[in-house]
């Protein structure tokens, strides 16, 4: 399973998203991560790579597991952490973002974790300051390290995403997850196809890199990872679908419909769960969930993420 | 004893008057005198000509944009009447309309007279507006139309939103017969727009930005083509951007009510692709669209289905701009360079040919909004604009005598230098 790419030297100073990586890029964030995972299985959990680093983490938007897991991962790797959470404003009174970002390298900060409602934030960020910057999710645009830990994940247990069917389910249209999913599954060889109802996919959906379906039934069987996406009621606007028991009837994924599913089919969530809207407590809590899981590599998929980064900085080559 | 100017040897264009050739024009007492051959450097009676040597050059009726904001009052930090006046004369526009969404809105006579009294005094180039059709561009009560075209407003519109109500927009053009104006609509359904911030399509969604649909524009564009019906009325459509709308306003005026419409720059040169940066210079409502939209547009154009070009100059500042896409403001500043950029879209490319161009920049936009400009004519005010149509140039935004900055040609190089702005017979602008 460990596979070290060769050839390949990372010199991304920046992880913005997935969509601009290459799958050797994405493999070798993976192979990183695997030396990491064995750091939190020690009786001292702790390296040193990031002593003397600061890493500051930005948050606009609410969020424990992600910002907790960074906060780990950077304790993990001996770096100082900050925490800086703040509620985004649309409006464009008071400090602005780059203004924040600026006074925080101003002390000196080495990588910034940023989350921020509006899609492309961490992309501004990075033209206009020094740090690096590691994007934690922005708007609906990527999520990087929620799609990496993802495919670490199916990689650890079926060895390789080459050939395999993965669905995602559910608001496609405003999640990031569904996204950094689609480039990093697609570009490491999975056939990926969104289900959910037409009111929740992304305009133009046809010429993403994916298949769409909008009947889970017609697709459960046929898979061999199965992706359920959060419903985020504060991003849908409007009323796209007519209520939570339809939405349930036809995208849940119940204990009912999983048994039409081949026996080893994984079952993932980026959390939190809603139990019983998206997908019922026996399925999430169930022998095929590897919700747990995706939370404990997703910790080791960041040390590999802040570790290479630093490391491009450090070699002082710009991307 | 009277002075004049004499304009000699240049390339005369005025479509208005079927005017192509080489010949002299003069002026007199701020009016033009004479268009002929070979007109001497003394002219009759006591009159003194200034001699311009436009060997090379095109001579052709100043300019017309009849879609800028100025900004003032209320925003005077991004833009001035007198600063976008000044930027005005340079890209040589001897006529702007300065859109009411202002802050305070441009919705009573006062507020027009203010514009007028700002123009008189930066004493550039001539500086028209528009009103609100509704209080505070609310969409829901008819502001003093009436008042507002007595003390010189030109036309009305609630630009930067679109009359959302069906009802509110009939009433309107009913209303607006009673004067001699246009009303103009921004065609945007927000419903259909919601808090889109690009071109709904490929690129908003590999981007994460919420889109706007096409159909928010064509939707209200429709609608009002089925209003008009009911209300003799000159109507305007703004800023066109889509290939459905281009085909909405073929089949209008091919057996429909009658309608004008105009076309921005930046819908004729730019795409949706240019979003993929996140640079919010490229943030404008009408998002940017597709290549097929660009081609439907200068498809109308060569079919004479356009009746203006317009720049929708629309400063900001550096720190809005700075703001990420979903919060910067929408809006292209790009009036001083918008010659060359017709020049790139249209002449280039063989849309249009000079004579073609400058129609499409002066007496067709002078007859949307109902003013005696864009022309040449014996006897009329002399405003005059003289070209050099092959130097080439780079667009310079540090250069701008605009107050803002937020232009997305910054180092493009194009065609098409204005030499020298003539206001009412003054020179307002030599390069």
């Amino acid at each position: 399973m460990k596979r070290k790419s060769k050839q390949l030297k990372w010199n991304r100073k920046h992880l913005l998203g997935l969509r601009e990586l290459s799958a050797e890029e994405i493999g070798y964030i993976l192979d990183t991560a695997v030396g990491f995972e064995q750091i939190s299985t020690r009786s001292v959990k702790k390296a040193p790579p990031l002593r003397g680093k600061v890493v500051v983490n930005l948050f606009f938007e609410d969020s424990t597991r992600t910002r907790t897991s960074f906060a780990l991962a950077a304790n993990r790797l001996s770096a100082d952490i900050i925490e800086f959470t703040k509620k985004a404003s649309s409006v464009s009174k008071g400090e602005t973002l780059l203004d924040t970002a600026r006074n925080l390298e101003a002390m000196g900060i080495d990588i910034v974790v940023v989350r921020h409602s509006a899609g492309g934030a961490s992309r501004l960020l990075s033209r206009n300051i020094n740090a690096c910057v590691v994007n934690a999710g922005d708007g609906y645009c990527e999520h990087p390290t929620q799609g990496l830990l993802d495919v670490y994940t199916i990689r650890k247990i079926k060895g390789t995403l080459e050939g395999l069917k993965i669905a995602i389910v559910g608001d496609v249209a405003h999640s990031r997850v569904a996204r950094s999913d689609m480039w990093a599954m697609t570009k490491l060889g999975a056939e990926v196809t969104f289900v959910g109802p037409p009111t929740l996919m992304p305009a133009q959906v046809e010429r993403l890199p994916v298949k769409v379906s909008y009947c889970l039934d017609e697709v459960i069987d046929k898979v061999d990872v199965i992706n359920m996406l959060r419903i985020q009621f504060e991003r849908l606007g409007g009323n796209p679908f007519p209520s939570i028991r339809e939405y349930s009837h036809y995208f849940g994924l119940t204990a009912e419909r999983m048994k039409r599913a081949k026996s080893d089919i994984l079952v993932m969530h980026p959390g939190p769960i809603n139990r019983g809207l998206e997908i019922e407590s026996e399925v999430a809590d169930g022998r095929n969930s590897v919700i747990l899981e995706q939370v404990t590599n997703g910790l080791a998929v960041r040390m590999a993420v802040l570790f290479l980064v630093n490391q491009a900085a450090a070699q002082r080559i710009d991307y | 004893m009277n002075s004049g100017l004499l304009i000699k040897n240049g390339r005369v264009i005025d479509p208005a008057n079927g005017i192509d050739k080489k010949c002299d024009v003069s002026i007199v007492e701020g009016i033009i005198a004479e268009v002929r051959e070979k007109i001497a450097d003394r002219g009759r009676g006591d009159c003194n000509f200034t001699v311009v040597d436009a060997s090379g050059k095109l001579v052709v009726p100043g300019l017309i944009d009849i879609h800028v904001h100025f900004r003032e009052p209320g925003d005077e930090e991004e833009e001035t009447i007198a600063s976008g006046s000044a930027a005005a004369v340079a890209a040589g526009f001897t006529s702007v309309v300065c859109m009411p969404n202002t802050n305070p809105v441009i919705q009573c006579e006062t507020d027009v007279e203010y514009v007028h009294r700002k123009a008189r005094q930066a004493r550039k180039t001539h500086v028209y507006t528009m009103g609100a059709i509704t209080k505070g561009l609310e969409g829901v009560e008819l502001a003093e139309m009436g008042f507002m075209a007595q003390a010189g407003a030109v036309g009305f519109t609630d630009d930067g939103r679109g009359v959302q109500d069906p009802a509110v927009m009939l009433r309107a053009l009913k209303y607006a017969t009673m004067f001699d104006v246009v009303i103009a609509q921004h065609c945007q359904d927000d419903r259909i727009a919601g808090k889109g911030v690009m071109n709904s399509g490929y690129q908003s969604t590999i981007l994460g930005l919420p889109g706007i649909d096409p159909l928010a524009e064509e939707a209200i564009l429709w609608r009002d083509i089925q209003l008009i019906k009911k209300a003799k009325v000159r109507y305007h459509a703004q800023h066109i951007s889509t290939a459905g709308s281009v085909e909405l306003i073929r089949a209008a005026k091919n057996d429909g009510p009658p309608m004008t419409c105009e076309v921005a720059p930046h819908h004729l040169l730019l795409t949706e692709e240019c979003c993929g940066e996140y640079d919010t210079n490229f943030k404008v409502n009408p998002p940017l669209r597709g290549q097929k939209d660009i081609d439907a547009l200068k498809q109308a154009i060569a079919d004479g289905l356009v009746d203006a070009l317009a720049s929708d100059h629309a400063p900001h500042l550096q720190s809005e701009k700075e703001l990420e896409f979903l919060a910067a403001p929408f809006g292209i500043a790009s009036l001083e360079c918008a010659l060359g950029l017709y020049v790139k879209a249209l002449i280039e490319p063989g849309i249009l040919d000079w004579p073609g161009l400058i129609h499409l920049m002066t007496e067709k936009p002078a007859k949307v909004i109902g003013i005696d400009k864009g022309t040449l004519g014996i006897g009329k005010q002399a405003d005059v604009t003289i070209i050099n149509p092959n130097a080439e140039y780079k667009i310079d935004v540090s250069k701008f005598r605009s107050k803002s900055r937020n232009c997305p040609y910054h180092n493009w190089v194009v065609k098409g230098r204005v030499e020298r702005t003539i206001v009412g017979g003054e020179m307002r602008f030599e390069a």
